[in-house]
């Protein structure tokens, strides 16, 4: 292809946004409509997954050793445990500091009437996890442990917690699901409209003896052009809807604020510019490429 | 692009001077009686050829089997030296460029300017942009358009229409200009212009098809006729007549 019929299939396919005014408009808008819907959503579920991570992030196990275990052998045991893939973080707490921790919570000053350390035995390592889910198989594996005296655990915030998880991530497959197949239904629709005004064209430019790629190349550029315009719109709203709700929530509801911590615009919008522009670009190419086809056969 | 002697399945050998053949042609749809029926036919280069007959007569399907916009169902068809019943997907585009065509309803852009419309097919065919601004104006001077260049085609009366559409055709210098119903659709004066006008274009060595309605220019020109009824020739004659078969 010569440089120039590049450059003209490039411009037609600019031009052809202003000579299809109305159907530019309908595809843009139809775009924009499915990515609105698409970035809210994705807003809130990015931020009910904050939530659940910063929770998850909370629960610990707890490995108490039998009396008599040395400092060692429990930092062995730690050292063993940090190869573990479910591990994110191991604290080891001696005690002493689980006696100055209980002390300062609960007995203050009348705590000096112990000589002697009553917690002596209670030397643990609080264990953090990667994943909730797989809380279950560290317990096991910790409790196999010979100087292992007890290990404790919160199995009900665990699963609740893997439940969400699982939870979210199926509500969001099937949400996008739902928004991507009426997003390409209303998409396909607007196109095969456009291309229906447009069928003339196609086949005199067929008829004078265009190549499908020359036929093709502008309306393709015009789909890609249309889903970068019916992205960027979305987009743009979504950013200060999502500000402006953020400071509204945590201004109005300040208990809720403590609770749910939400995300900075920028963290959403690290994924969502480039997955919306994706979509938005995708549906636009495959949209014209596929409807033009089924007309290059004069 | 004429490739010279061709053999066929016909053992006819096509003469050098022969820009489309047709051996033995049978076009048939789904339903109903073929729309052509054994059609042989020999039209040499530099011929102006009238091709006639009421409604259903096969002169349409006749007109899409030379575009390759058909595929006939039996019979051989060879234009310019292709062969239209084998020739791949990929060389349609490069044999569609050594036709010119022009139709009844014009098929012009109506969202560009006259200028546009014929730079259109000069862009098609990716013509280098400075040939493009040569040539534009000069096939707009041939058809009397010249000073109407910038006007959009809704400004343009139906005759001025049909100019632009026959500029359009011609500006790529086709070896072979098909024109259907080219008149249909236009007043007498403007009836004339235009087949005065692919007279001038048929001296100038292009070879012209016309598919027409209109006895009267028929009759007029004095050209070879072809009588097409019910999807067969009776009839093709040098400066024939087209007479009223019923």
């Amino acid at each position: 292809m010569r440089i120039n019929s590049f450059f003209y299939t490039i411009g037609q396919g600019f031009k052809n946004l202003g000579r299809n005014k109305w159907y530019t408009l309908a595809s843009v808008a139809t775009i924009s409509a499915c990515l609105f819907l698409f970035g809210i959503f994705y807003a809130i579920i990015t931020n009910f997954e904050h939530v659940v991570k910063t929770a998850e992030e909370g629960v610990s196990v707890t490995v108490f050793f039998n009396e008599g275990t040395t400092e060692d052998q429990i930092l062995a045991v730690k050292s063993d445990l940090e190869n573990r893939t479910e591990v994110r973080e191991i604290v080891y707490v001696s005690a002493e500091e689980a006696w100055q921790g209980f002390k300062d919570e609960y007995l203050g000053e009348y705590s000096d009437g112990f000589t002697e350390n009553p917690l002596a035995d209670s030397a643990n390592l609080q264990i953090y996890l990667n994943d909730v889910s797989m809380q279950t198989a560290l317990v096991t594996y910790a409790e196999s442990i010979s100087v292992v005296r007890e290990v404790n655990r919160s199995e009900v915030t665990a699963n609740t917690l893997s439940g969400l998880n699982k939870l979210i991530a199926y509500v969001s497959a099937g949400i996008i699901v739902i928004l991507l197949l009426v997003s390409i239904f209303l998409i396909s629709n607007t196109v095969t409209m456009g291309i229906q005004v447009r069928k003339d064209e196609i086949n005199i430019m067929k008829y004078i003896g265009a190549t499908d790629f020359f036929v093709r190349a502008p309306f393709v550029v015009e789909g890609i052009l249309i889903g970068i315009i019916g992205s960027l719109i979305p987009l743009v709203i979504v950013y200060f809807v999502y500000k402006n709700a953020i400071s509204y929530v945590a201004s109005k509801f300040t208990m809720l604020s403590s609770l749910l911590n939400f995300l900075p615009v920028e963290i959403v919008y690290n994924k969502l510019v480039p997955i919306s522009l994706a979509i938005g670009i995708g549906i636009g190419f495959f949209g014209s490429f596929t409807t033009v086809r089924k007309h290059l056969h004069v | 692009m004429e490739r010279g002697y061709r053999r066929k399945r016909s053992n006819r050998q096509i003469p050098e001077d022969e820009v489309i053949t047709l051996e033995n042609v049978t076009k048939s749809y789904s339903t109903g009686a073929p729309a052509l029926n054994g059609v042989t036919l020999h039209i040499k280069r530099g011929e102006f050829v009238f091709i006639v007959g009421d409604s259903g007569s096969g002169k349409s399907t006749l007109i899409k089997l030379l575009l390759r916009e058909l595929v006939p169902t039996d019979g051989e068809i060879t234009v310019l030296g292709y062969n239209l019943r084998r020739i791949k997907h990929s060389k349609i585009p490069k044999f569609r460029r050594n036709l010119g065509i022009v139709f009844q309803d014009f098929r012009l852009l109506k969202d560009r300017n006259v200028y546009e419309n014929v730079a259109f097919a000069q862009r098609i065919v990716q013509t280098p942009s400075r040939d493009i601004k040569r040539n534009v104006p000069s096939i707009l001077a041939t058809v009397n358009l010249a000073g109407k260049y910038k006007n959009k085609i809704n400004q343009l009366s139906g005759g001025e229409q049909q100019r632009v559409a026959l500029a359009r055709a011609l500006v790529n210098k086709p070896a072979i200009l098909l024109a259907d119903e080219p008149t249909g659709n236009l007043d007498p004066n403007n009836s004339w212009e235009i087949m005065k006008l692919m007279e001038q274009i048929n001296e100038n060595g292009t070879t012209v098809i016309v598919v027409t309605h209109n006895r009267e220019i028929v009759n007029a020109m004095k050209k070879r006729v072809i009588t097409m009824k019910k999807g067969v020739i009776i009839e093709d004659e040098e400066e024939g007549m087209y007479i009223d078969e019923d």
